[in-house]
């Protein structure tokens, strides 16, 4: 029988607000253990939560750059555990009333385009970080408070490419706008993934099993791989999937049981009257709409039709905001938009690709690549060479004239200007001359 | 000088004839000399008073004018937190609490320049009506030593009542300012949910909570009220409704107030003996002018039931932060966070306390959550309108502040439910989230009953107006035990 795969993702987001969500502690990365609290992220007795509206603000940017509707009435709720990363033994969140809900995501997908909707969007707040030590368990709480947004998919994915491709995208759009560094490896972005699998043609889900800890978009996908293979082997073996929570060990690259849905949490959520509820009219919905910049899609778009770029080019330089970013820079610069799209998707990626590294890690400027592009079209510079001034400019930062003039790579055209070089060249090797003319052909190397 | 009021001594400060430091040399000298066999205090700040009080002085020499409540000694009930002193709730789960910071109330009265003598006993966790349930000492009715306070501010309406200091502040979840205010012989009050931050104070139950004063008289509410009332950007509940002077509305003149009578709050639950008290109170009122009503709030009768339902969810939740982890008593042995938990929250909290977690827990579980929590949500919505309808119809409320006079110590605490009716009059109140005042209004068999107004939404104006004209028609605000 052939299988079909049902994946969902949950999505959490930190924000890249200044302040905390419920107090004005800085959500500054590091820092000394708990030296970014104060008596309200520690929650402390008698301390109280009052909500951060910039961080509001992000995540009604968020929902409206993943197209959801923004509700304006909503309300903060406790999530009830005990756990020692929570100082409260509560986190504050939204539960019956998301502020953001019903959005979508393109994605190319295999047959073409495809909507992955995203059910909820909502506000919370992230934890403290536990540290264990031989001689005992250790909280820094400076993480705690920090604003979150949780971004939860609908079971819209069939497959882990697929899943990939959503993360990708969501983490484009939510650096276009602004809203989040989406570290992976820093944790401003995590991920969770609900899969479970049906026959194909089945209307049915089959039962689902949440897979944690996944710290790359590779792990991601991997993960759910293997998840997938999994379930369909133990349906084939006769066996019954159990609704449980499942942990991705990258090192065994295979998922590990963690808990059964019997040892799940009543989480007792209920609304948190310390937090006066929430309410967002069409005033503040404007305004954070019109602070909106350019989204990828219509980047893409203004790309094709006003630059004249393929489809396929816009749509890899729109992958990142700092790849479109340095697109648009270069362009700035003068650069002709296919030429600077083709150094950029060929030389460029490449070498980043092929170096593990990102856009933003690049030494050389914008305008330097104009300048390359430059030297080719004066015929100063070959193709060829230009390449090798490339290597060079991506390792040492250099700008493209001072490492042409340096290495003396001049292709030159002037007639006159060969001769003398050539004369110059012959009467400072007189010797190799002597030698070409008594047939050794090594001289040939100048 | 311990029978004296706030104005007074103020008055008398500002004269020069008496300096603060004199005063709470006196305040402290009172306390070392009574509170052994009251118990209103569980911690005392003399230091810290003291040089509070030498401050005022000097500004007072400086010829500087001072605000009403400065170089006047005052207690805090054991629940706000105030920097550099230890908190307890009146339990062992806060063992050793030493608070980094000052509630937005502590903050103001120091910003007054009042002499905060130390923090006053009460039930663990402002849960009871009796101050029995605190888990260090029992306090007793300065009138009957053989009989309770009331609570959960017990200590602090004792404190005032017994003239250790001359106010106190108490907290309000369900009627725990009015009616130990009641059987104290004080004025207590319960602001409007919002009137005043409850940024410090220990959340019993954040939507209830209320903080508010007790004084001996009604010009010293008013007086407390101008300091404590205002919006408080750290409490995101407090409201931005302009705050009036509340002293300005002591005209005395109430002729042709409309004044409501429910009947359910003078049915049959009211002891023969209180509705007679409360009757004469009532003729008071009529012979100043006012007019009495006879209204009906019909849905008074489920406010107990969603009290405890809310409340307890609320503190289900609020108090699950003392956990032995990062402050408070931790169990001495254990062997991991789990068991850290469960040790340290068993023998750390009471009975009482325990049993308000478990209640409140149950409401909440999942399968139980629209049964209990949701409904109760439903019914307090409809009080809260059946309070704004009435408000249409009189300008306050009157009933009695509580079904009884001070009873003696272990008289209900072996049935819960029992303690619980002490506050079927208060109760609803909160639930509706709007003001209420308890003043002095007879005794019967030498024991204070006091007799409550409600007020519309931010109307404390209006609610200290009419507290006001009623006192000073009558003597009963004028008696001081004996103690
Ligand atoms: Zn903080």
């Amino acid at each position: 029988m052939k299988y079909e795969a049902i994946i969902g993702l949950e999505v959490h987001v930190e924000l890249a607000t200044k302040t905390k969500m419920y107090c004005s502690c800085t959500t500054e990365f590091g820092g000394d253990t708990n030296n970014h609290c104060c008596p309200v992220c520690l929650g402390l007795p008698g301390s109280l939560p009052v909500l951060n509206k910039e961080a509001v603000n992000y995540a009604i940017k968020a929902g409206l750059a993943l197209n959801c509707t923004i509700n304006k009435e909503t309300y903060m709720a406790r999530k009830n555990y005990f756990y020692p990363d929570c100082p409260k033994n509560y986190q504050i969140t939204q539960d019956e009333t998301p502020l953001c809900t019903d959005g979508y995501i393109e994605v190319a997908g295999e047959d073409g385009e495809k909507k992955i909707r995203i059910h909820r969007i909502h506000i919370e707040e992230d934890t403290g970080k536990g540290f264990h030590r031989v001689d005992g368990s250790y909280y820094d709480f400076n993480r705690a408070g920090v604003p979150l947004i949780e971004i939860v998919s609908s079971p819209d994915m069939r497959t882990p490419q697929e899943a990939k491709e959503y993360l990708e995208k969501l983490k484009a759009i939510l650096q276009y706008v602004g809203v989040s560094d989406c570290k992976m490896e820093e944790g401003s972005l995590r991920c969770d993934a609900n899969v479970s699998i049906r026959p194909e043609g089945s209307e049915e889900f089959g039962v689902k099993v949440e897979i944690k800890n996944m710290n790359s978009f590779r792990a991601v996908e991997k993960a759910i791989e293997y998840e997938i293979k999994r379930q369909i082997k133990a349906v084939e073996n006769g066996e019954d999937i159990v609704q449980e929570t499942r942990r991705w060990d990258e090192s065994r690259l295979e998922t590990v049981s963690m808990r059964s849905k019997e040892h799940a949490h009543d989480y007792r959520y209920f609304p948190d009257a310390d937090i006066i509820s929430l309410s967002v009219d069409d005033e503040w919905i404007n305004r954070v709409k019109e602070s909106l910049p350019e989204l990828p899609e219509q980047k893409k778009t203004r790309y094709v039709k006003e630059l004249g770029l393929p489809e396929y080019d816009a749509m890899i330089l729109t992958m990142s905001k700092s790849l479109a970013a340095f697109f648009e820079a270069c362009v700035a610069e003068g650069g002709n938009p296919k030429e600077v799209s083709n150094w950029m998707m060929g030389e460029l990626l490449r070498t980043l690709n092929d170096k593990m590294l990102e856009i933003d890690d690049v030494k050389f400027r914008p305008a330097d690549l104009v300048k390359l592009i430059e030297l080719i079209n004066k015929g100063t510079i070959s193709g060829t060479i230009a390449k090798k001034v490339f290597k060079e400019m991506f390792e040492t930062g250099n700008n493209p004239e001072k490492i042409v003039e340096e290495k003396g790579m001049v292709q030159v055209s002037d007639e006159g200007a060969i001769i003398e070089i050539i004369n110059k060249v012959l009467d400072e090797n007189p010797q190799s001359v002597i030698d070409f003319k008594n047939g050794k052909t090594k001289a040939m190397a100048l | 000088m311990h029978r004296k009021t706030i104005h007074e001594i103020r008055d008398l400060l500002r004269k020069k004839e008496v300096t603060a430091v004199e005063v709470t040399e006196n305040s402290l000298k009172r306390i070392n000399e009574i509170d052994d066999k009251l118990g209103a205090f569980v911690s005392i700040e003399a230091d810290k008073a003291l040089e509070a009080a030498r401050e005022v002085d000097k500004k007072l020499q400086a010829g500087e004018t001072l605000p009403d409540l400065a170089g006047i000694p005052m207690a805090l009930k054991d629940n706000m937190c105030m920097k550099g002193t230890i908190s307890t709730c009146s339990s062992r789960m806060m063992e050793g609490f030493l608070s980094p910071y000052d509630a937005t109330v502590v903050e103001r009265l120091k910003a007054n320049g009042a002499v905060i003598v130390g923090k006053a006993n009460m039930d663990e966790f402002a849960m009871g009506s009796s101050t029995e349930t605190s888990a260090f000492k029992l306090t007793k009715n300065p009138y009957d030593l053989e009989r309770v306070p009331g609570g959960s501010s017990g200590g602090s309406a004792a404190s005032v009542a017994a003239g250790e200091v001359y106010y106190s502040l108490g907290s309000d979840t369900g009627g725990s300012i009015r009616q130990p205010a009641s059987l104290c012989g004080l004025v207590g009050f319960k602001p409007t949910y919002g009137r005043v931050s409850r940024y410090g104070l220990v959340a019993f139950a954040s939507s209830l909570d209320q903080i508010g004063p007790f004084t001996k008289d009604v010009e010293d509410c008013a007086i407390v009220m101008n300091t404590l009332a205002g919006h408080d950007p750290m409490d995101s509940t407090s409201a931005k409704v302009e705050v009036p002077d509340y002293t300005k509305f002591l005209t005395k003149d109430i002729r042709g107030m409309r004044i409501g009578m429910p009947k359910e709050y003078f049915g049959e639950g009211v002891p023969e003996d209180m509705r007679k008290c409360m009757m004469e109170a009532i003729d008071v009122l009529k012979s100043l002018g006012a007019e009495i009503k006879e209204i009906s709030l019909p849905l008074s009768e489920y406010a107990l039931a969603v009290y405890y339902i809310l409340a307890s969810s609320e503190a289900s939740s609020n108090l699950a932060r003392f956990d032995g982890i990062r402050y408070g008593y931790r169990a001495k042995e254990f062997t991991d966070a789990i068991d850290i938990y469960v040790k340290s929250r068993t023998e750390g909290f009471g009975d009482e306390v325990k049993r308000r977690i478990m209640l409140g827990t149950y409401a909440l579980s999942a399968g139980y959550y629209d049964a209990y929590y949701k409904k109760a949500l439903r019914v307090r919505t409809r009080i809260i309108n059946e309070y704004k309808e009435a408000f249409k119809e009189v300008d306050v409320i009157v009933s009695p502040t509580s079904p009884s006079v001070a009873f003696k110590f272990g008289e209900k605490t072996a049935n819960p439910l029992e303690m619980y009716l002490s506050d079927i009059y208060t109760v609803p109140v909160n639930i509706a989230g709007v003001p209420g005042v308890s003043v002095p209004a007879g005794f019967i068999k030498g024991l204070p009953a006091g007799l409550q107004f409600i007020g519309n939404y931010f109307e404390e104006g209006t609610l200290l107006k009419v507290a006001h004209a009623f006192e000073q028609a009558t003597d009963h605000h004028k008696v001081r035990p004996t103690i």
